[in-house]
């Protein structure tokens, strides 16, 4: 199997601004969402030309959001690490500290870790994005940390 | 399914049109005397117009055509948007608009850069334009070239008709033809 073309933008754009918003609005809430909105499409729209395949677009848009929501909330509490909820943003690890961790990983399950542990999704919307459902993502992501915790045993 | 309000959506197409970064703004204008019509501009100017447009297909096209960033957006086709309603009103004679015809072939834009010397009211047969483009006998070719014309009522090729007087054909329909030529009192 092939990988799929690219949809015109238009077509993107229609197919996951819905649940692209409602993603910033359960993060970043209500008011920062309408401007997080916008920073992801356009950010979106830049990457767009340097696309090699259509494939997985829905978690590559919503990677998109939430690096966009992560960047949002740095710039607006840079000294603040003790006024908002530093323990649940603290326990979060960011995909640049996953990515090595998860290197070895099969496609799937890496997929799954990563948008779970390093992006917060739920295993619906994950499930979504790698074109299965909620209980296959869910055995994924588990699958991949045992086998990350077995890989770290035998080292 | 998580709706996205009127106003935060027309707010990002028209960022991403000032953004520069589009391959093809497009939008439909609705109520035109003739009906809908799809208008497309890229980053060099008009590039399509479409009659009774199905919009996924249409973007579809554009996209092949001109790349995969088309996007939806009301401000960026405003200058057409201006001049289509002027000349369908019967307030403008001649567009100022630039062209995109680089989707269009070799042959194709010799024969359209002839019909954009047609002017307003007057008519042509197919026979007479092959000629002036270089190719008396393809009379023929030029009614192809009239139907795939990418920017119809920009590009008149209403103004072409048959050696005996009749209208012959066009992309648009007829009724259409007709509505224009009267439009320019060039029938009675």
């Amino acid at each position: 199997m092939g990988a799929s073309a690219i949809p015109p933008f238009e077509t993107f754009y229609e197919a996951h601004k819905g649940e692209v918003l409602a993603f910033l609005r359960r993060r970043a809430g209500r008011d920062r969402a309408d401007d997080l909105f916008q920073d992801t499409f356009l950010r979106a729209l830049r990457a767009y030309e340097r696309l090699e395949h259509g494939d997985h677009l829905r978690a590559w848009v919503l990677t998109i959001a939430s690096n966009v929501a992560t960047d949002g909330a740095r710039r607006e509490r840079p000294t603040a690490a003790l006024t908002t909820e530093p323990a649940i943003e603290d326990a979060l690890p960011s995909f640049e500290e996953l990515a090595p961790l998860t290197d070895g990983l099969p496609a799937k399950e890496r997929a799954a870790v990563v948008l779970r542990y390093g992006y917060d999704l739920d295993y619906e919307t994950i499930g979504d994005a790698l074109g299965s459902n909620e209980q296959a993502a869910r055995q994924a992501a588990s699958a991949g940390v045992r086998r990350l915790r077995k890989e770290k045993e035998s080292r | 399914m998580t709706t996205v309000p009127a106003v935060l959506d027309e707010r990002f197409r028209a960022a991403a049109a000032a953004s520069g970064r589009l391959d093809v703004a497009f939008d439909v204008l609705e109520e035109t005397p003739i009906g809908p019509l799809l208008v497309g501009v890229s980053d060099r100017g008009l590039c399509r117009v479409t009659f009774d447009p199905e919009p996924e297909q249409e973007v579809e096209r554009l996209a092949r055509l001109f790349g995969p960033r088309v996007l939806r957006s009301r401000t960026s086709v405003d200058r057409a948007r201006r001049e289509l309603d002027e000349y369908l009103s019967g307030r403008r004679r001649t567009f100022d608009l630039e062209l995109d015809l680089r989707a269009t072939p070799e042959f194709h834009r010799r024969v359209l850069a002839e019909l954009a010397r047609v002017g307003y009211g007057r008519t042509t047969t197919y026979g007479a334009l092959a000629a002036q483009a270089g190719s008396p006998r393809a009379a023929r070719a030029v009614g192809t070239v009239m139907n795939r014309n990418p920017v119809p009522i920009v590009l008149p090729c209403h103004r072409v008709v048959g050696s005996g007087g009749g209208l012959v054909g066009y992309g648009g329909g007829l009724g259409r033809k007709e509505w224009l030529l009267r439009l320019e009192g060039a029938l009675l």
